[in-house]
C-alpha cells in the first residue's frame, strides 16, 4: 500500500454554485445541487486527511467558493491543518469584511479569474452584468490587503485580442503572476468548441506576446501559459501525471484524479464519506487506472517522452478518440492528429457561433435523498 | 545580488516542514519546492533585515567554507526565487 508516493495538491470543488455562467467553465455538465454539498465539518475532516497524508498547497474552488456561506470557516481549517490555502474565485460573493476575515484566519493566496478586460466583454463572457465593475472592486480590496494574487486570464477566440490588455491590468492589480490559460475543451467549453476555437494565427500570435511579455517582465510578472492545444503538436502534461501529484475532491464527497475524470465511463470512484482519503489515493481503481505508464499502448509505450506527458490528456483521448487509453490526439504521433488539426480550423471558422452558458440543473420539488 | 541587498521572503512564501516526507520546503503560489541543506540554510538566515552580504559571511564562518563560493551559490539560488517573484529584494 505505501508504494504510492503521496499527493502533493488538492483541489476542493467546494460548490458548483456560481453567480456567473461562464460557457467554459469546467465543472461537469450534470452540476451538483447545492443539498448535495459537503457540509463544513467534513470537509474540515477532509483537510487533516489530506495534510496527513502529505498534500501541500489547497485550492479551494468551485463553482465559486464564495457561495459557501461557511467559507472562512473552510478556510481556517485548512489553515489549522497546516494546508498552504490558494482561494480560486470570480471576486462575485466577496465583500470587503469577508476578504479581511480570510485574511485573519490566514489565506495564503488569491486566484482571481479574468473573463475579459472590460465590462462589455466580461460580463457578456461571465453571463452576469456588472460583474466585471464588482470584481475591480474586489481586486481593490486584496490589493489594499496585500492578498498575494495571481490574475488568471481565461483566453479564447473572443477575447484572445486582449491578452496585452490582460498583462497590464496583472501588474495594475499587484499581481505577482498571471496564468493566460487558452480555454481548455471539457465540461461546458466542449458544447462551446464552435464559439470559443482560436484560430490557427490568434493562437501563434499569443504565444509570441507572451514570449516577449515574458522577457520584457522578468522579475516583474510570472507568466504561466496554456496554449490552445488543439493547435499545437505535442500535448499538455497531464496535472503532474495521473494520480501522481494531485487530486479533486468534488461537492457531493467523490475523490477524482482529475476534475473532468467523470467523463470515463468505466472508472469508478469513491467518496469520502464511505473510505479515508489515503485509502481513495492508493487503491481506488480510478487512480490506478492510468497511473504511471504500464497503461500506455504504441505511440506513447515507446516513446521517449513517456513521463514527460504521460500520453497527454485521458479525457481529451476519450472525449476525441473514443478511448480513454488512447494517445491524446493533439500528439503529432497520434493517427486522429491531423483530422483534430481539420476539427480545430472548422470550429474556429464558425464566426457567428451562439455562447451556451453553463446553467445548473432545473430544481426538482421532491428530490430523494439517496444516502 | 549585491553585498547591500536585503532579500525577504514576501507574504505568501514561506518555508515549511513536510513531515510526511521529512523534507523542507518552500511553499509558494501553485508551488512546492524542495529545499537541499544548502538552500534551507540560505533562507534560514533570510529575514528581512540581513543584508546578502551579512548573510553570506555568517554562513561561512558557521560552516567554514570560502565566503566568495558561498557569496555565489547563494546569489544564484536567490537570484532564480527572485526571478519567480518567490524573494523580494530591497537595494
Ligand atoms: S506519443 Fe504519447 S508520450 Fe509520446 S509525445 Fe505523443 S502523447 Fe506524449
Ligand atoms: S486527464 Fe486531462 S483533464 Fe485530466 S488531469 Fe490529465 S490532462 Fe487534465
Amino acid at each position: 500500500m505505501s508504494t504510492v508516493a503521496p499527493p502533493i495538491a488538492m483541489l476542493a470543488e467546494l460548490t458548483h454554485r456560481c453567480p456567473l455562467s461562464c460557457p467554459y467553465c469546467s465543472n461537469p455538465v450534470e452540476l451538483a445541487r447545492q443539498n448535495s454539498e459537503l457540509d463544513t465539518a467534513t470537509w474540515s475532516d477532509v483537510f487533516r486527511q489530506a495534510a496527513d497524508l502529505g498534500v501541500l498547497q489547497l485550492h479551494l474552488s468551485g463553482g465559486e467558493p464564495a457561495s459557501r456561506r461557511d467559507l472562512v470557516d473552510l478556510v481556517r481549517a485548512a489553515r489549522e491543518a497546516g494546508l498552504y490555502t490558494n482561494l480560486i474565485t470570480s471576486g462575485i460573493g466577496l465583500t470587503e469584511k469577508r476578504l479581511r476575515e480570510l485574511d485573519a484566519v490566514g489565506l495564503d493566496h488569491v486566484q482571481l479569474s479574468l473573463q475579459g478586460t472590460d465590462a462589455t466583454m466580461a460580463d457578456e463572457i461571465g453571463g452576469y452584468r456588472g460583474g466585471f465593475a464588482r470584481k475591480m472592486q474586489v481586486a481593490e480590496w486584496i490589493k489594499e490587503i496585500g492578498f498575494p494574487l495571481t490574475l488568471n486570464a481565461v483566453l479564447h477566440r473572443r477575447n484572445l485580442h486582449q491578452l496585452p490588455r490582460a498583462l497590464e491590468m496583472a501588474e495594475e492589480m499587484g499581481a505577482r503572476r498571471i496564468e493566460v490559460a487558452t480555454v481548455q475543451f471539457h465540461g461546458w467549453a466542449l458544447k462551446n468548441r464552435d464559439a470559443l476555437m482560436p484560430t490557427r494565427e490568434q493562437a501563434k500570435k499569443a504565444t509570441q506576446i507572451v514570449a516577449e511579455a515574458r522577457a520584457r517582465l522578468k522579475g516583474r510578472l510570472v507568466i504561466d501559459y496554456v496554449p490552445a492545444d488543439y493547435h499545437e503538436d505535442f500535448p499538455k502534461r497531464c496535472m503532474g501525471g495521473w494520480g501522481t501529484t494531485g487530486l479533486n475532491v468534488v461537492p457531493d464527497g467523490t475523490v477524482l484524479p482529475c476534475h473532468a475524470a467523470q467523463t470515463i465511463p468505466h472508472l469508478r470512484f469513491d467518496r469520502v464519506q464511505d473510505r479515508s482519503l489515503a485509502e481513495i489515493w492508493q487503491t481506488n481503481m480510478a487512480f490506478d487506472a492510468y497511473r504511471g505508464t504500464e497503461w500506455m499502448a504504441d505511440p506513447c509505450r515507446s516513446c521517449d517522452r513517456k513521463t514527460v506527458d504521460f500520453g497527454g490528456c485521458r479525457c481529451q483521448a476519450m472525449a476525441i478518440v473514443g478511448d480513454a487509453g488512447a494517445t491524446d490526439p493533439v500528439c503529432v504521433k497520434s493517427p486522429h492528429h491531423g483530422a483534430l488539426q481539420t476539427q480545430a480550423d472548422q470550429h474556429a471558422a464558425q464566426a457567428d457561433a451562439h455562447l451556451t452558458y453553463r446553467k445548473m440543473p432545473a430544481k426538482i420539488a421532491a428530490e430523494p435523498v439517496e444516502m | 545580488m549585491k553585498d547591500r541587498d536585503i532579500p525577504v521572503l514576501p507574504r505568501g512564501v514561506r518555508v515549511h516542514f513536510d513531515r510526511v516526507r521529512e523534507k523542507w520546503v518552500l511553499l509558494a503560489p501553485e508551488r512546492a519546492v524542495t529545499l537541499d541543506d544548502v538552500g534551507h540554510a540560505i533562507l534560514n538566515e533570510v529575514d528581512g533585515t540581513r543584508s546578502f552580504g551579512e548573510i553570506t559571511r555568517m554562513l561561512a564562518a558557521k560552516y567554514d567554507a570560502p565566503a566568495d563560493q558561498i557569496a555565489k551559490d547563494s546569489a544564484g539560488f536567490l537570484g532564480a526565487l527572485r526571478d519567480r517573484r518567490f524573494l523580494d529584494v530591497t537595494p
